[in-house]
């Protein structure tokens, strides 16, 4: 009787199992995060908290300069939205420079024998195990303008004085890169390996070129794993924090140390923070659902 | 003759090197970090020799009370709350991939995956305001809390995929013979499922040990963890002493990967 419904040994139990994954999620993430919404909309508090009554002031000093005493006529602010674009075009580079260096990495690492395969993926994965703050910090270490690389690029005679390279733009993209470049080689490694070669083959036998082939057969059909590789290295890129505030400095603010200044201290502004998190999550959000939808399209056709 | 020619069009010219240098870049700053902790200089810049000074440092020096009691805050939370999520993760897991569909089955996983989907900056401002809302006082528990939240999808993923792997005719044929369900699961699943539960373990305790920008929010006053403590100890700039940490961190690290690494590898050549 039982053999009839197949995979449901446990189905009975199926709330109970789940049960408290659902309360511990549901009570500890998803209502902490309807209460941000709720703060979002309520009024500053001077020594960092809230006062309860209802008031537009985040969103509003997100979006709308008013001038000094704000009874000038509304202009746009600009501060924020370009905190907001800047951590975009990072992400965005970031996400680039790790399929740049990944893709092929991951191609080359699928197209081994088994075991030298396994060594490899073993070797990708030990840094996202370290520490991301330690990977940040030595990083950080790495290219200061007193730091190892530039002693020895000195040493060497390719430069004669230290490349500028901490608290840059192209620092907190290397940050970044470095930070999640393993979220980029697993997924797209996952789908090289499951792609069959024989349609290369085929390509080849109708007289395509290697990189032809490369472009027009193998790039569309692992597609699926370098939008995933993209979508896992850009979300947490977008919310950083580590990267930008270690190897950016102050002048390369991302949106992660702009909410994380609203939190600290007196000097802070909660509902400025939680209308910062709100946008932010809401970014996110849009390009998952993106994602999901590019996902569905991808099952129909297939 | 044929494996050949398919071997020659599988390659790309530049690709090897391509992979060359992702490792170069990965492990470069590591192995850089883990030289320097060795260096007897106080300036972090020049080589003074080999010495084991920042290591005698960490240990007995005169921030090692604050880095012991940091260091046992961050293994204490991490092991508790990696064992509560596995454990929920596990329940999670058998009653998603041991039930037939349901209406619920896809919003039932996106509330699991849902600590992965949230930034985890937006994670710690909601928590945060969560828990001073309902006057929770800020520390330990909310730490811990916080942790086993975000652990859950990660024990989780690597349990749910064990699990799938494995023919559910096992636990139905223990069933058949008798068996209560706690049985079938305890003496049949649960063997079968072991590897996928201690990945699923050891990516926790990673994961929570691994935890800044969460922790940071959520702590309070008074009590830290060894990411804070680091972060809070460069903020005066890097000293040779946090890169022994650091050292001592990656070691872990990668004792924790090893063993995991060969815990699956197990798992693999049974089947």
């Amino acid at each position: 009787m039982s053999g009839l419904v197949e995979k449901s040994s446990f189905g009975g139990l199926r709330k109970p199992l789940l049960m408290p994954a659902w309360v511990m999620i549901g009570f500890f993430l998803i209502i902490p995060v309807l209460t941000m919404l709720v703060y979002s909309f309520l009024t500053k508090e001077f020594r960092g908290g809230v006062i309860w009554e209802f008031s537009l002031a985040a969103y509003d000093q997100f979006f709308f300069d008013r001038g000094l005493f704000g009874d000038e006529p509304p202009k746009i602010e600009w501060t924020y939205i370009n905190i907001f674009w800047r951590s975009i075009v990072q992400a965005f580079v970031a996400t680039i420079i790790c399929l740049v260096i990944g893709f092929p990495t991951a191609y080359f690492i699928a197209t081994r024998s088994a075991n030298t395969r396994n060594i490899w993926l073993f070797l990708i994965t030990v840094p996202y195990w370290v520490n991301l703050l330690i990977r940040t910090v030595s990083m950080k270490f790495l290219i200061r303008d007193s730091g190892p690389l530039n002693h020895w690029l000195m040493q060497a005679g390719f430069i004669d004085s230290p490349i500028h390279l901490i608290n840059t733009n192209f620092a907190v993209q290397l940050g970044l890169f470095y930070s999640y470049l393993p979220f980029m080689v697993l997924p797209i490694y996952a789908s090289v390996e499951r792609y069959n070669f024989s349609l290369s083959e085929a390509s080849a036998d109708l007289y395509a070129g290697r990189w032809t082939t490369l472009r027009r057969i193998v790039l569309p059909a692992v597609k699926p794993g370098i939008i995933a590789g993209c979508i896992l290295v850009f979300v947490p890129s977008l919310g950083a924090f580590l990267a930008p505030d270690l190897l950016g400095g102050a002048k390369n603010f991302m949106i992660g140390t702009l909410i994380e200044e609203q939190f600290k201290g007196a000097s802070g502004n909660w509902p400025f923070g939680a209308a910062a998190s709100m946008l932010l999550l809401s970014l996110v959000l849009v390009v998952l659902l993106f994602y999901a939808r590019s996902q569905s399209k991808q099952a129909l056709h297939h | 003759m044929k494996e050949k020619a398919l071997d020659q069009i599988k390659r790309y010219p530049g690709f090897f090197p391509m992979a060359v240098l992702c490792l170069f870049l990965l492990y470069t700053p590591l192995i850089i970090v883990m030289i320097y902790s060795f260096n007897d200089s106080p300036s972090i810049t020049r080589w003074g020799g080999f010495s084991l000074r920042w290591y005698e440092d960490v240990f007995f020096g005169l921030e090692a009370t604050k880095l012991r009691k940091a260091a046992w805050n961050s293994v204490t939370i991490a092991t508790m709350a990696a064992i509560c999520a596995t454990v929920i993760a596990t329940a999670a897991a058998v009653g998603m991939v041991r039930s037939a569909a349901w209406r619920g089955k896809t919003a039932s996983f996106a509330i699991l995956s849902l600590p992965i989907m949230v930034p985890e900056i937006v994670t710690a401002v909601a928590t945060l305001i969560f828990f001073s809302t309902i006057g929770f006082k800020a520390g330990y528990a909310t730490i811990l809390i916080a942790h086993i939240v975000f652990c859950i999808p990660f024990a989780y993923l690597p349990i749910a995929a064990r699990l799938e792997g494995i023919d559910s005719n096992y636990e139905q044929a223990a069933l058949d013979l008798y068996a209560s369900r706690w049985q079938a699961f305890k003496r049949v699943l649960l063997p079968l499922l072991a590897p996928g539960i201690i990945s699923g373990f050891l990516l926790a305790f990673i994961i929570s040990l691994d935890d800044f920008i969460i922790t940071n929010f959520v702590k309070g006053a008074g009590i830290e963890t060894l990411p804070t403590a680091i972060f809070g100890a460069i903020r005066q700039g890097i000293k040779p002493n946090i890169m022994a940490i650091s050292t001592l961190m990656l070691l872990v690290s990668i004792l924790f990967v090893t063993v995991s690494y060969f815990v699956g590898r197990m798992g693999e050549t049974k089947k």
